[in-house]
């Protein structure tokens, strides 16, 4: 078999240039937990269903746990940890806070990536755009009631969210 | 108490087996399938790495194909339209001209997994992970699809009916990768086409029986049709005797029942984890009373 374990990669990671050597078909979500610290991204199913590990991954929601850590080579990465500036938190986080959006919180964060991809192409959504949007992230605690409405709420505060 | 792994240690113990190739362009990537025939081709990855992290993943080299912008897009061209094998869902599922004219295919799209998915997951992965469940082939079948298959040595296009050739078997020779999937252009009417994914829910959920049908109507008669169904044999299925009991006729009662009789001929669904044989064949069946009912009614 091949002698190369692991190969050189370089990308940007929350606007910030990283690189690091991976093997290139390992998880892009062990690499950002285990290598870069960035705990933020959580591994839920770790098969593509529950959306859990989703990034932005030039400008595009993906599933962490299924992207190969060659595919991050040159890419722009925005994970949860760079959403929000220390305290300053992006509106959709703060709609979630205010609607009870979050409960325990593992899928707090590809919920609220997935809903910034939602809102950064579809910046007015209606609620069957928000129910398409989120329906590769699963929530066990609240019914997704409460998530329908924190994206409705973003919207109202947040004319047109910047794309990350 | 240990500190976790970190890194390499933390690596999945079956990636040692395994090597990822990226090449800078098609070229070669083509050349070194070519050079290697066990080498096997890796997309938007949204199979292959469930497979890795379920332990199931075969050992041996990938080549990735992503990133190749000359195996993507959606294309109007002069007998029909032309999709890029490293085309996405989501591609398919926001482009237009599918929308107006393959409705099926964007309905398709729409309906395999979630946006995380649709933004990585291929139409070419899509066919060459030959899932009998996969949800594009049913609409591709209907559409009269042809695939573009491209090696180092050349390219040749075959029907993408008789591409599958069983279960997980396809009519590729080493080397060669899927390239392109040529949809003809239609004499069918888009509006009659007919598309239902029956799962145990409606999101993010694999199917127990997909069913996509077009007709060709001239005045009551039905011309021509074409019928396809996935999870209900080895490989998707055109459903080539319903097709006949329909052909030629007027849809009423009696033409329901031959054909419905000869679908449970054209199809073997088995028991397995999603579903059993009885379901699936009750409500494929019952999926072509609603297709051949609303062409009735149109």
């Amino acid at each position: 078999m091949s002698e190369r374990v692991t190969t050189r990669i370089a990308c940007t990671v929350n606007g910030r240039r990283v690189s690091f050597d991976a093997h290139p078909m390992a998880r892009l979500l062990d690499v950002l937990r285990a290598e870069l610290q960035l705990t933020g991204t959580k591994e839920g199913c770790g098969e593509g269903e529950c959306g859990a590990c989703a990034v932005i991954l030039d400008g595009e929601l993906v599933n962490s746990c299924l992207t190969p850590a060659i595919h991050a080579r040159g890419a722009s990465i925005t994970t949860i940890e760079g959403v929000s500036a220390d305290e300053d938190l992006h509106a959709v986080q703060e709609s979630f806070l205010a609607c009870g959006g979050a409960q325990c919180g593992i899928c707090t964060p590809g919920m609220v990536l997935a809903a910034m991809e939602l809102l950064s192409k579809t910046p007015d959504p209606t609620e069957a755009d928000i129910r398409a949007g989120l329906s590769g992230n699963l929530c066990r605690c609240t019914g997704y009631r409460r998530i329908f409405e924190a994206v409705l709420d973003a919207c109202k505060s947040l004319p047109a969210v910047p794309r990350p | 108490m240990q500190e976790p792994a970190r890194g390499a240690q933390a690596m999945n113990p079956v990636l040692s087996s395994i090597d990822l190739i990226a090449p800078a362009s098609l070229d070669e990537a083509l050349r070194e399938l070519a050079a290697d025939p066990a080498l096997r081709p890796f997309a938007g990855g949204t199979d292959l790495m469930v497979q890795l992290e379920a332990g199931a993943l075969h050992a041996g080299r990938y080549v990735s194909l992503w990133g190749f912008r000359e195996l993507r897009g959606i294309h109007e061209e002069q007998e029909g339209v032309t999709i890029g094998a490293l085309t996405t869902y989501s591609d398919v599922r926001k482009s237009r001209l599918i929308a107006e004219r393959y409705p099926l295919l964007g309905r398709a799209a729409s309906e395999t997994g979630g946006v995380a998915t649709q933004n990585r997951g291929t139409i070419g992965g899509n066919i060459a992970n030959a899932s009998p469940a996969a949800d594009t082939p049913p609409a591709l079948i209907v559409y009269d699809a042809e695939l573009e298959l491209r090696s180092a040595a050349g390219s040749r296009r075959v029907p993408y009916v008789s591409f599958h050739r069983g279960y997980k078997q396809m009519d590729l020779k080493p080397g060669e990768i899927i390239a392109a999937i040529h949809l003809p252009s239609r004499q069918t009417d888009p509006a009659r086409d007919y598309y239902r994914k029956v799962g145990p829910r409606r999101a993010q959920a694999i199917s127990k029986v997909c069913f996509a049908g077009a007709a060709h109507l001239d005045g009551p008669r039905v011309r021509d049709i074409r019928i396809a169904l996935g999870a209900v044999a080895p490989t998707v299925v055109r459903a080539m005797g319903a097709e006949a009991a329909v052909r030629g006729g007027r849809v009423d009662e009696s033409i329901i029942a031959a054909a419905r009789t000869a679908l449970l001929a054209d199809i073997s669904p088995i028991d397995d984890f999603r579903s059993t044989a009885e379901y699936r064949s009750r409500v494929a069946a019952n999926l072509l009373r609603e297709f051949l009912t609303a062409l009735a009614r149109s």
